[in-house]
């Protein structure tokens, strides 16, 4: 009896401290091509072809492993490569010189730690972006704790510390510089760098509401500071002279959002979202949409989306010759005018339970068309692969 | 009245039944809830067309994505 009690302990003891090293979970590699064409391009002061091609690339690798306290440890290690071509890019040279393609690499990583018999989890996360004229770096911690009653609360502190190439329009420099930007970058340490912080805190809440019906509620804060603008953005004031756009060094933003998604009937799912936004630059938004994904078998589903977003002026926006140079502040970038935009398209999803073909374990390629009132047009295809 | 003050209005009455809702579902009741059409996030397919969106317009954050980092600048 006494050897049956202790193999009990023994059994119980040992179960609680077996930890299992981290393995692989799954794979994703996600792909886009983005074609994009307008006229009104911040380059050359609000006229001017807009056209973008962007072929992107993302690869995300999930571990899993089990701690001696029997958390769950998740590390996910992601890499993404963009090469881009952009037509309003040869414009920062006034004669059309400067290059126009140009390649980002942007590596993260993300650890978490869940807590199962507590419901809480802890995490933090690491990202770098570089590109030819602007590099990032960026660091994140969270935690989130489980309800009773199905609820979870969420929050997470962000932090980005950039730096923007100071890259003038040629009628703004020296030779020399512009020779550099144009040539790209054989003198990159000639052209100096202005920084540019980015502090979000963000909560959320997601409940559970009843068997078919879940949501979720997004509030961030984020605060800027630094050379919020960029060098290379012309502004053309009313008497036809060129100047560099000019932007506060602060800026606060508020968007507060909430998901809502309903399981109707035994096919149908409706995910909708809405958001509202306002910021310190005095732009008000509003951000809706509908996915309507449709299960054909349980394993296939068709989603047709619509999105609709609208937007107020920022206050120091103004088109073409407007400004004047006695403004404390101008810009023509149009993304800060005011506007309304429309995206629409549809998401295919295969998810077998036994996967596709060899380790491909789902498919998923989404395809969407985007239109803005200031004529901006872009389409967009994207492809997700998962292996597990 | 204003599209602003009505999308306000629709967003606190939401919030509100999130906050106040609250469920005793066991496992077994959430096949529904469960499944992968129902996540509250965004789908991993929708990464770039989301940082697109973030780049050509005014406003970001509140979607479960990133708000920083990265130029936009093309």
């Amino acid at each position: 009896m006494m050897l049956h009690a202790f193999s009990q302990y023994t059994d119980k003891d040992t179960s609680f401290y077996i930890a299992k090293p981290l393995q692989l979970e799954e794979v994703n590699l996600v792909s886009s091509y983005y074609s994009q064409n307008g006229d009104h391009s911040a380059i050359t002061g609000g006229i001017g072809t807009e056209r973008v091609v962007d072929l992107s690339n993302g690869l995300d690798v999930t571990l899993v492993g089990w701690d001696a306290q029997q958390r769950k440890n998740t590390l996910v290690m992601g890499l993404g490569i963009d090469h881009h071509s952009s037509a309003s890019s040869a414009y920062v040279s006034k004669t059309g010189a400067s290059k126009t393609g140009g390649l980002r690499v942007y590596p993260s990583l993300d650890w978490t730690i869940e807590n199962e018999k507590k419901g809480t989890a802890r995490g933090v996360g690491l990202y770098l972006s570089e590109e030819y004229n602007y590099s990032s770096f960026g660091v994140n911690a969270m935690y989130s704790k489980k309800t009773k009653n199905n609820g979870e609360f969420t929050g997470k502190l962000t932090g980005y510390f950039d730096r923007v190439k100071m890259i003038y329009p040629s009628e703004f420099v020296q030779v020399a510089t512009v020779t550099a930007a144009s040539s790209g970058g054989e003198s990159k340490s000639k052209i100096p760098t202005n920084p540019r912080v980015t502090g979000t805190a963000s909560l959320s809440f997601s409940q559970v509401i009843n068997k078919r019906l879940q949501g979720v509620i997004l509030l961030d804060g984020v605060a800027q500071t630094g050379y919020l603008g960029l060098p290379f953005h012309r502004v053309y004031f009313q008497d036809g002279s060129p100047g560099i756009e000019k932007l506060p060094s602060e800026r606060f933003k508020l968007p507060i959002g909430i998901r809502l998604n309903y399981f109707l009937g035994d096919k149908i799912i409706i995910r909708s979202y809405y958001r509202y936004y306002t910021d310190s630059w005095g732009i008000k938004s509003n951000t809706a949409s509908l996915e309507v994904p449709v299960k054909i078998t349980p394993f296939v589903s068709v989603a047709p989306f619509y999105r609709y977003y609208n937007q107020t002026a920022a206050k120091y926006f103004a088109p073409y010759k407007v400004h004047t140079e006695s403004d404390q502040f101008y810009t023509s970038n149009y993304a800060l005018s005011a506007f309304d935009s429309k995206f629409f398209g549809v998401n295919f999803r295969i998810a077998p339970p036994k996967g596709l073909f060899k380790r491909v374990s789902s498919l998923e390629v989404r395809y969407g068309h985007y239109s803005q009132t200031t004529d901006l047009a872009s389409d967009v295809i994207s492809i997700n692969l998962k292996f597990k | 009245m204003k599209r602003n003050s009505l999308g306000k209005i629709a967003l606190f009455a939401v919030a509100g039944i999130l906050i106040t809702s609250c469920a005793n579902l066991k496992e077994y009741q959430k096949s529904r809830i469960n499944d992968s059409e129902m996540i509250l996030g965004n789908r991993k397919v929708e990464k770039n067309e989301l940082n697109f969106q973030s780049y050509r317009e005014g406003a970001s954050g509140a979607n479960v994505g990133k708000t920083g980092g990265g130029c936009g600048c093309n």
